[in-house]
């Protein structure tokens, strides 16, 4: 197998992964505001937490999918299973491509050329050199989408089953607290979303790369 | 090619309408969520531990009695008529009828417990009755009972269990509540209690439980609801 800095910017394991996504985190968070709407509070009865700032407000219903609580759970139960799979699947291929290294942050690498990237971002200094695929902000961005993405089929795996998981319930503190870290997880997500498709916007070679994979290296 | 049957036209039709269909929310057992639901349903089953226990509750975290929602769907609270019985049969050696004084000579069983609804609030109370197990011992239920079903005066209102659910240390046929008689907003004189199962299953205001060789529906399971909604 070739070394990924002689591969082409995006393999196709790489692509398929992440085309699957658009569709599956679409339907996973529309039906999950659907479940919301059967009870927009946060906390358990009687104990409602007070720093929710939507307490009883409902998801407009341009953003939910299924109709209904019972049409609702069929589509989040149907397809979290896909984007859990997606994500062990993306997860094995970084692992066994050595993909991991052009993608992940390790903190050691990427930490200084972060906040450098970061610091050319606010107009406080000058571009650094990139060497590589992507720059130490970006492998950040990266790293955490997908720790977001693990924590919420594991937050939602809480609410799913949680007596049989009782051991990953006590993880997250509880049934409440998973719901809330839940709805917190798909803020994020979402704010990571509109960040990467600002910047996509700003930079439209990465999306054609997105689609054929774009050029190898000219080593 | 004379004629082309299947242009690129009908093809793009054809997947969109098995797209709907395959995924319509109101119809939810059909189609690609029907498979899924039944995937899901063997995932479930496959995760239900007969021995596992719901996590018994500290005081501190129980719900303020007033704050327990109630739940039925009569018009007004359902009451109990003066010559109520517990009628319990189907495959059973002794089918027979219960008052509550008599359920309360079988082997009482207490837990304070997390109830979980299907809308995504939890509440803690504390439940005691008689183990559905120790029923079915009194009755002498047949083991190829695979299901229980139980059926009340709130308009009906019913649903069907897997017997490894209902036979769950922790699912009792419940006679009162914080220590106190069943009040009849929470299901007096009788309703079902469950560590294992979402709100929906504990059915209220029992009137018969039968031990079934088949599975039946459920009130909310008829409609579209997830049957084994264990949790």
């Amino acid at each position: 197998m070739q070394a990924p800095e002689q591969r082409r910017p995006q393999p196709w394991p790489i692509r398929l992964a992440h085309w699957a996504n658009v569709p599956l985190l679409a339907i996973l968070a529309a039906s999950g505001l659907q479940i919301l709407a059967a009870y927009p509070r946060m906390g358990p009865r009687g104990h409602l937490y007070s720093l929710y700032p939507f307490q009883g407000a409902v998801p407009p219903s341009w953003l939910r999918l299924g109709d209904w609580l019972a049409g609702a759970r069929h589509w989040h139960f149907a397809f979290g299973w896909f984007l859990a799979l997606n994500g062990c699947v993306y997860v094995l291929y970084l692992a066994l491509s050595g993909e991991w290294r052009r993608r992940l942050f390790l903190p050691r690498r990427d930490a200084r050329d972060a906040v450098a990237t970061l610091a050319y971002y606010l107009r406080i200094r000058p571009a650094p050199a990139q060497p590589g695929l992507y720059n130490g902000l970006q492998r950040l961005a990266y790293t955490c989408a997908l720790v977001l993405g693990a924590l919420s089929v594991l937050s939602g795996l809480v609410l799913y089953k949680p007596v049989q998981l009782q051991w990953l319930t006590a993880l997250f503190g509880g049934y409440d607290p998973a719901r809330a870290i839940h709805l917190l997880l798909l803020v994020l997500l979402a704010f990571f979303t509109v960040g990467h498709v600002v910047l996509v916007a700003l930079h439209p070679r990465t999306f054609g790369e997105m689609v054929t994979g774009g050029r190898k290296p000219d080593v | 090619m004379s004629e082309r049957i299947l242009t690129r036209r009908h093809v793009l039709l054809g997947a969109a309408a098995l797209g709907t269909s395959a995924c319509d929310s109101s119809r939810p057992r059909e189609g690609f969520l029907g498979v899924m639901e039944r995937f899901n349903k063997r995932v479930q089953t496959g995760l239900f531990s007969p021995t596992r226990l719901a996590p018994e509750e500290p005081v501190a975290r129980l719900t303020p009695p007033g704050d327990f929602p109630k739940y039925f769907i009569s018009e007004t609270v359902p009451l109990a008529p003066a010559d109520w019985r517990l009628e319990v049969g189907g495959l059973v050696s002794r089918p027979r009828t219960f008052s509550v004084e008599e359920l309360r000579r079988l082997p009482r069983t207490d837990f304070r417990i997390r109830h979980h609804c299907v809308e995504g609030w939890t509440a803690v109370a504390s439940w005691h009755g008689v183990r559905i197990i120790d029923l079915a011992q009194a009755v002498g239920a047949d083991p190829r009972a695979g299901f229980v079903e139980f059926r009340s005066f709130d308009q009906g209102y019913y649903s069907s269990w897997d017997a490894p659910s209902a036979l769950h240390p922790q699912t009792v046929l419940a006679y009162g509540m914080n220590g106190q008689p069943l009040t009849p907003g929470h299901g007096a004189p009788l309703r079902l209690y469950s560590g294992v199962k979402l709100g929906y299953k504990m059915v209220k205001y029992l009137t018969t439980v039968h031990f079934l060789p088949e599975a039946t529906g459920g009130t909310w399971e008829d409609r579209g609801y997830e049957w084994f909604a264990g949790v």
